[in-house]
């Protein structure tokens, strides 16, 4: 040790101290009795650790001990009790994430909301409008809203502060009397509520949506409406999403990460993948930047922003041609002729010059042997290798339905050996023009290329799969065409060198990426895997992007393959307990059917920013189109897709639902029948073909569990001018005269302030609360009782209070009872029981899957057809509303579940003995209309409700409806669930451990046995059809309107061209503000999901604000930066056409030249200046985006292409978007 | 030989996913107080980076950890014990609040109590020093996934030394993340520094703790220690530092960052050394002799002297079996994947970390080459995206042979995986080359793939 003089007298330390100093002098230690550290063992001491978990849009569903000390929480720390997954994987233990861990820090903040509150000015109205009107709410509600002067003054003030505490007794008094005046003047579809993701509380979810389907209100939908509804996936399988748990990462030899942040957006999961690397998994990352992902990958290709179809194209080029040209995979070869459409024909349309375009399946209804079978229409053919001869294969959907399908709905292929095919049997080839939009701007045009042909039933058909091959552009000897002369062919699309030049991806790397692929599918026998996610799936043209990735799974054998297959992890979520929760949410047991709601349609409309496109929906067509939607704007399409009943549209009539009943009685004539008469004379109209006139606004809109002004509404600054009527920086022009709509209405002046009544049920503030007129105190997900899955892993487990809820919050089922109670009493008078006329949408699983044979557009407003009900227009269904009984309707498990049973995707379930269930274990409700059903006044009991009423928390449901299920495909289902037949998952089993769920009918994979879970296993291993058109995953999509956009088949389209549509600048241009223009650099604009917040939750959390930069960002290159003088750090502004961001800016090296992110949903309420650039509070990511609906998502009537709630419709997408970098000045001012 | 225990972690970054829970879960059970809002006894760097508080690793500049003397004596670098306390009321090498971060909080309140204004509300942030308004200029985790920031980068102190092999450009981007704790040496500085002997470590499982009435708050340790992993309460006025949870320890439980750490990287064990032989290995004269010489330190848990030794040092016949059971114990000495972090301070630090290896296969295919090839895998190792040499500044002072080692044996780990997962017949050649068997290898694979809760810990 140093010197002596030192060591002596460190040495005289042992006799001072009660440790032992060590002989070498450098250190002391000691044993036991160390009171002086009692103050860790106090600070870790606590009462009681109760299990819950976070109820946030995130797919975690993680199991957390929340500790408890003197009644206070005090922090939360992940459970690591989940069963396990087996002796030879890792566990699920521990599951959770930063965000979740600094949880607790909301139930104490000082963002809490812990009264209800009121916008001041319109809390004083309704007080002396009150007292105007005898005490009356209704009309004290209508003296204010009907008066322009008056409803200016309360909605102009909102999100600019006065809130003032109110009151539950006052506030719910406001919300009731509102929704009675709205209901009676202007109809309950005039009514909306939004909360997402039911998955991560179903009870709360179920809350409030009971309320709205019991008044008649629409529920607006949310996966689609996030842009996380992968439409790839309906159009593919069928299906509205099913993937693989995280666990069956581990079993993948292959792993592409595209597109997907797993350890960002998958925290608790990523830990799979890390682990499968060492079995020696190789993984890839495809990512623009160097994200988080990446260091974990083998290889990363970092293809440019929106261009991954383009490497995806071309890597399935090279698998075509090394693996079904070349050489045929004789696991691949089996597998595409047994599980999709490759070998189905498809005939070909002849051209006035004499070219091909592809057209057409050929179905049953074109042989003469089979044109007379029962819906011959949905039958689809293919050829026998054998003998030549047409083959009507069993499983399609014309055996899904009726008589002779009993039994025949499978994919048994008997004898018959499908020719992949004609090429050896063809008698000639001929050219077809296929679409390509490979220009960078995206402008469509087309190449010939041949395919083999034959007659069958004098037709000229080929099959999907030469069809494909001429696609990708992988020639064979003897057919005509442009050809690309090999993988270095940079001019023909779609080689490897054909996509150097639009991602970046070297064209080596893209071939030897896609050839791997295959070869780990073909010696795995499919343990090959894609992650995909919002990376890839927030683009305009996401479905082209999917369904590039998607032939690569399907191709090489991978879909229902344990390890295998698309991983599609971006809002997917997953109610494993679906039946039961779908009948509480859409009060099914008291009254069917309810109005759900396309929520992009509805914004896109209502938020007027249908008034501010520049360019008409025909601008996306291929040249190889037949001009369907040429002349039309996107909301005639939407218009359109209505009336012929392929979508919803709510408010549907410009007539208010419950008058239209009552003119039908008063006329004598049944309902149905009186609308179309109406609508065919024109004395009534849809409302959705004129949004802008007052009927048809949307009047009333409840959101909880949502945050929808801070996180999801795409064209923020359009809602807070047209829906609020309050300030905004919407900066864009109106579309001129020429581009308007046709058969929408044009009104000059656009509305301001549409919304009569904005009310939020919340636990912290929001840019949704502090715009909102009334906001009710929520509790916590610590604070109520709730369900929680996902399916991410295959267990249910519970929120459960760790505490009462604090100050005066509500759970959100007490609160909706509140409501519905105070709703009950002003209604039962005043509204009484009406007859309500709802238009219902053509729906997916269903024999309207089957109303328009071939996909055909036929619009009777044309003249195109006859409007019938059901079948060229929507459904009308009478449905009675007692208004005055909701409250008890809403407390108790209704009669139709006695009678009419529950259906899940076409399978349908005897529910008597569950009633009987729950009866007994919740207790009757005595007296009233529900006199003697199970209660649901409790959360408790309405969990139980959802775990007894579904299939997979009840072996005995599971069981029963895979013997129904059973009839109808005659193939073996029922041993799946029968080891489980006799467990019945209940609430108090979820207080316990995470309980793994039954395999069930409800769903398309299997988990019997103890297997991790995998999509679509049940369809390959027991030959259970998909439900589409042929029964099997397709590549070929023959309908009208996909025709028109050239996506019959897979292909590639660039990001929009901003430019050419909205005349932004282009991307890189470096403007110095001359003529007019803010000065700065365009760069693309994206918003990925946040590593310090899940959407706006948490990116208030002080402790996540800590770790970050505290308030909001935009990360941009450093070269970026450079062109414009930005340096970490400064104040800068976003700005385009539709609004201002104020952000600080985070230079680094690892983002791409050209693109800046501004992770999601950073909200407004934390930190953000006044910009310069508009003289207002600056905005939020969503200032920046707008809505922009492609045609082909509006598509319904047609097999997999039908209707259902969250599963088909337009998307929110955001991610074509640009805007311009400024270096704004560094004093801000607030 | 004088057995003692020493609780020890490893952790692996090769897994770390730098998702901050552990930092969260550690803050909100410790140090959610006042007095500490900036102290983060867990925090986790993304390196390249300047670390927290920054630049801490410059001990030219902190004076952190021990020096060897021209004579080859041991001495804290910021001066002998005697000098040391000669200057307690003057200590100019303490990082200031600024160094760390000034911690801040909003008015938050604002947007429920705003009274009606022309602009949307909103909550500005206030220092949680001087309750002023501010501009956030740092925080705790500021260049969390820069891979070094344009502005700082330059000022790593570890890649000072390397400088030449590190671009900063989109292409060359490269990161990992370091979680870090209090490393509860074998040879605490820290412990060295105070003036109050108020810092100690514990005897039975080298847990090394701040006598909370002992300390009189002169901050030598936080001067002493380089990792700069004590931290002064300046509410009590008394130093501070992560326990290694303690209390949980004491029944059986994990730290709070191990057990929520979702990437499942954290190993915690019971290791048995030599006390006598501490001062002489951490007295070896050449930096990148630390590495080997601390593990020499270590005693064999399995061998019949230790046990005996053990016995006689009062250690008990479970502690024992514990030790041998140890996954510290496996990944230090058996498997040799986990390296010291700076040993060069000599301090004898006791939470190791298993580098991380990726990406590589991308540098053997630029090559052309088959990329699944053993022989290629290791020859791209020494062409990593992280470059080597950064790695070995931070594990072994520099010398690139063990990290070279250590990524070799994961490299392999992963090949002989391959064979095993695709049903094909495995590979004996693999972990040969990298002196594993194939039992071995396949264990080691079990232990940081598998990781079960009771394998972990």
């Amino acid at each position: 040790m140093d010197g002596s003089l030192s060591e002596a007298f460190v040495r005289s330390r042992r006799f001072f101290t009660r440790g032992t100093v060590s002989q070498d002098l450098r250190t002391i230690s000691q044993v036991g009795g160390r009171e002086a550290d009692d103050f860790y063992r106090d600070r870790w001491s606590h009462d009681k650790v109760v299990r819950s978990t976070h109820g946030v849009n995130c797919t975690g569903s993680c199991s957390w001990k929340v500790y408890v000390k003197d009644g206070i929480i005090t922090w939360e720390t992940q459970q690591t009790d989940y069963p396990s997954v087996g002796p030879d994987s890792p566990e699920y233990e521990p599951r959770g994430c930063p965000r979740g861990a600094a949880f607790s820090w909301y139930t104490y903040s000082p963002t809490r909301v812990r009264y209800p509150y009121v916008r001041g000015v319109l809390l004083q109205m309704f007080r002396e409008a009150k007292a105007q009107h005898d005490g009356d709410p209704v009309k004290a509600w209508a003296h204010i809203v009907e008066n322009p002067r008056r409803a200016k003054t309360y909605k102009s003030a909102r999100g600019k502060g006065g809130l003032v505490r109110a009151t539950w007794e006052e506030a719910s008094e406001i919300v009731a009397a509102a929704h009675v005046h709205t209901i009676k003047e202007y109809g309950p579809d005039r009514v909306a509520g939004f909360s997402p993701i039911p998955a991560m509380s179903m009870v709360s979810h179920a809350s409030g949506a009971r309320f709205v389907n019991l008044i008649g209100g629409s529920m607006l939908s949310f996966y689609d409406w996030y842009a996380d509804l992968p439409v790839a996936s309906p159009q593919v399988f069928g299906d509205q999403t099913d993937v693989p748990e995280s666990g069956d990462w581990w079993n993948a030899g292959y792993l592409i990460m595209w597109g997907s942040n797993l350890p960002v957006t998958r925290t608790p999961d990523a830990h799979w993948m890390t682990e499968a690397r060492y079995r020696g998994q190789k993984v890839i990352a495809v990512a623009p930047d160097y994200a988080d992902n990446v260091k974990f990958a083998d290889e990363w290709l970092a293809a440019k922003p929106g261009t991954d179809a383009a490497l995806a194209m071309a890597m399935g080029h090279v698998v075509l041609k090394e693996f079904f040209v070349d050489r045929q995979s004789p696991y691949f070869t089996a597998y595409v002729k047994t599980y999709t459409d490759l070998p189905h024909l498809v005939r070909l349309e002849e051209a006035a010059d004499g070219a091909y375009t592809a057209g057409k399946f050929l179905t049953a209804a074109d042989l003469a042997d089979h044109a007379s079978e029962e819906n011959a229409a949905f039958k689809t053919v293919l050829l026998d290798s054998a003998t030549g001869e047409p083959v009507v294969p069993n499983g399609s959907l014309g055996h899904r339905y009726g008589e002779a399908g009993v039994g025949r709905w499978n994919l048994e292929l008997g004898d018959v050996d499908p020719a992949l095919s004609l090429l050896d049997t063809a008698t000639e080839s001929v050219l077809v023009r296929m679409p390509r939009f490979d220009t960078p701007d995206g402008a469509a045009a087309d190449l010939p290329r041949g395919v083999p042909v034959r007659r069958v039933g004098g037709h000229l058909v080929t099959t999907v799969f030469d069809l494909l091959l001429a696609q990708y552009g992988v020639g064979r000897p003897g057919l005509p065409g442009e050809w690309p002369t090999g993988y270095d062919d940079a001019g023909s699309p779609y080689t490897p060198a054909w996509q150097e030049a639009i991602t970046g991806v070297p064209a080596a790397t893209a071939a030897r990426i896609g050839r791997e692929f295959a070869q780990n599918a073909e010696e795995s026998k499919g343990r090959s895997m894609i992650v995909m996610g919002a990376g890839t799936n927030h683009w305009f043209h996401s479905d082209t992007i999917y369904r590039a990735f998607l032939t690569l799974t399907n191709l090489t054998g991978c879909q229902g393959v344990n390890g295998g297959g698309w991983a599609h992890y971006v809002g997917q979520e997953k109610v494993r307990p679906l039946t039961g929760y779908t009948q509480i949410a859409n009060a099914l047991d008291w009254n069917r059917p309810p109005r759900n709601m396309i929520q992009t349609a509805y914004w896109y409309l209502h938020t007027d920013q249908f008034r501010y496109d520049q360019f008409g929906a025909d601008t996306l067509s291929a040249t190889t189109g037949q001009g369907r939607l040429a002349g039309m704007s996107t909301a005639d399409v939407i218009a359109q897709s209505a009336r012929m009943g392929w979508m919803p549209s709510y408010p549907t009539f410009d007539r208010n639902p419950l008058d239209l009943s009552d003119d039908a009685a008063a006329a004598g004539t049944p309902v149905g029948e009186y609308v179309v008469d109406q609508l065919r004379s024109g004395a009534l109209g849809f409302a959705g073909e004129d949004p802008d006139a007052p009927a048809n606004h949307p009047r009333i809109l409840s959101i909880w569990r949502a945050n929808l002004l801070g996180s999801s509404g795409k064209g923020n600054e359009y809602f807070l001018k047209h829906l609020l009527g309050t300030d905004s920086s919407v900066r864009a022009t109106e579309t001129p005269e020429g581009q308007r709509p046709v058969d929408v209405t044009w009104r000059d002046e656009a509305p301001e302030g549409k919304l009569d009544l904005l009310m939020t049920i919340d636990f912290r503030q929001t840019s949704t609360t502090i715009f909102s007129d009334v906001v009710l105190p929520a509790a916590t997900w610590y604070e109520k009782h709730d369900l929680n899955t996902t399916d991410m892993h295959p267990f249910v487990h519970s929120f459960n209070p760790a505490i009462a809820p604090p100050w005066q919050t509500r759970t959100d089922w007490d609160a909706w009872q509140t409501i519905a109670e105070k709703f009950s009493e002003l209604a039962a008078t005043r509204l009484g029981v009406r007859k309500d006329v709802v238009a219902v949408p053509l729906t997916h699983d269903t024999a309207d899957a089957m109303a328009n044979p071939h996909g055909v557009v036929r619009d009777w407003k044309k003249g195109e057809c006859e409007p019938v009900p059901g079948v060229t227009m929507p459904k009308l269904v009478e449905v009675e509303r007692d208004y005055g009984a909701v409250a008890a309707k809403m407390n108790a498990l209704g009669p139709l579940m006695d009678t009419l049973g529950a259906t899940t995707k076409g399978v349908t379930f005897e529910l008597g003995a569950q009633v009987d269930y729950l009866r007994a274990k919740n207790g009757a409700v005595r007296g009233g209309v529900a006199d003697g059903r199970p209660s649901l006044r409790k959360d408790v009991h309405v969990c139980e409700a959802i775990l007894a009423l579904s299939g997979t928390t009840n072996g005995h449901l599971a069981t029963q409806g895979f013997k129904t299920l059973e009839k109808r495909t005659g193939v073996r289902l029922a041993d799946l669930a029968e080891e489980h037949e006799g467990k019945q998952i209940t609430f108090a089993d979820t207080q316990g451990p995470p309980v793994p769920v039954i395999t069930s009918p409800e769903w398309s994979g299997s988990e019997t046995g103890g297997r991790r879970y995998s999509p679509f296993t049940i369809n390959v291993e027991r030959k259970k059809p998909w439900h589409t058109l042929t029964g099997r995953m397709h590549f070929y999509l023959d309908h009208d309107w996909l025709t028109e956009l050239g996506e019959g088949l897979p292909v590639y389209r660039p990001p929009l061209n901003m430019a050419a549509l909205f005349a932004e600048p282009a991307l890189g241009t470096v403007s110095d503000g001359s003529a007019g223009q803010v000065e700065g650099l365009t760069v693309r604009y994206l918003t990925p999901h946040n590593k310090w917040s899940i959407h706006s939750e948490y990116q208030d959390n002080l402790f996540m604000l800590s770790l970050s930069r505290g308030g909001q960002n935009i990360w941009m290159s450093d070269r970026d930066a450079a062109k414009v003088g930005i340096k970490d750090n400064d104040w800068i502004e976003a700005v385009n056409r539709n609004g201002v961001v104020v952000a600080r800016a985070i230079v680094s090296h690892r983002m791409p030249e050209g693109t800046v992110y501004m992770y999601h949903a950073q909200d407004r309420l934390i930190d953000v200046p006044l910009a310069e650039t508009s003289g207002k509070r600056g905005g939020i990511h969503n200032s920046l985006t707008r809505l922009l609906v492609k045609p082909s998502h509006l598509v319904g009537g047609y097999a997999q292409l039908t209707y259902a709630f969250n599963y088909l419709g337009p998307t929110g997408n955001q991610r074509d978007e640009v805007t311009i970098i400024r270096k704004r000045s560094q004093d801000v001012t607030y | 030989m004088r057995v003692m225990a020493q609780m020890a972690m490893v952790m692996n970054l090769d897994k770390c996913i730098g998702c901050h829970t552990c930092s969260v879960t550690c803050k909100q059970a410790w140090t959610n107080r006042s007095g500490t809002e900036y102290v983060w006894f867990n925090n986790v760097e993304t390196r390249p980076g300047l670390g927290y508080p920054r630049t801490y690793e410059n001990q030219e500049k902190w004076k952190g950890g021990w020096e060897l003397t021209k004579r080859g004596r041991m001495r804290l670098r910021a001066g002998g014990r005697l000098k040391n306390l000669m200057t307690i009321f003057s200590n100019p090498i303490l990082p200031s609040i600024g160094e760390y971060y000034e911690p801040w909080t909003y008015d938050y309140s604002t947007l429920t109590d705003a009274p009606a204004q022309e602009h949307t509300p909103v909550a500005r942030p206030k220092s949680l020093i001087s309750g002023q308004n501010m501009k956030i200029e740092w925080s705790a985790n500021w260049d969390d996934d820069l891979g070094g920031a344009t502005e700082t980068a330059h000022r790593d102190p570890m890649l000072a030394k390397i400088a030449d092999k590190v671009k900063f450009e989109f292409e060359q981007t490269f990161m990992f993340y370091l979680p870090r704790i209090c490393e509860h040496c074998l040879n605490p500085s820290c412990a060295a520094s105070c003036p109050s002997g108020a810092i100690y470590k514990r005897e039975e499982d080298g847990i090394v703790l701040v006598d909370q009435d002992k300390c009189r708050g002169w901050r030598k340790c936080v001067s002493g220690c380089p990792y700069k992993k004590v931290y002064f309460n300046h509410r009590t006025g008394k130093a501070e530092k992560c326990t290694f949870c303690f209390p949980r320890i004491e029944v059986g439980l994990p730290t709070v960052c191990a057990e929520t750490c979702v990437g499942r990287l954290r190993y915690i064990g019971l290791v048995l050394y030599d006390a006598d032989k501490v001062l002489e290995a951490a007295s070896t004269p050449d930096d990148t002799g630390l590495y080997e010489a601390q593990r020499e330190v270590f005693l064999d848990p399995f061998d019949p002297e230790v046990v005996r030794a053990a016995e006689q040092a009062g250690i008990a016949r479970d502690w024992v079996d514990a030790a041998q059971r140890s996954p510290i114990h496996a990944l230090i000495n058996t498997y040799k994947v986990a390296l010291p972090l700076h040993p060069e301070y000599r301090t004898m630090p006791m939470v190791w970390y298993i580098p991380p290896l990726s990406p590589v296969v991308d540098v053997v295919a630029e090559t052309g080459e088959d990329a699944e090839d053993t022989g290629n895998l290791f020859a791209a190792i020494d062409a990593l995206r992280i470059p080597v040499e950064y790695l070995a500044e931070l594990f072994t002072a520099g010398d690139v042979a063990p990290v070279d080692a250590v990524l070799k044996r994961l490299a392999a780990m992963r090949c002989y995986m391959r064979d095993i997962n695709l049903g094909r017949d495995p590979d004996a050649s693999i972990p040969a080359a990298v002196g594993m068997s194939e039992e071995e290898m396949y264990d080691m694979y079990r232990l940081l793939a598998i990781a079960k809760y009771d394998e972990r810990y």
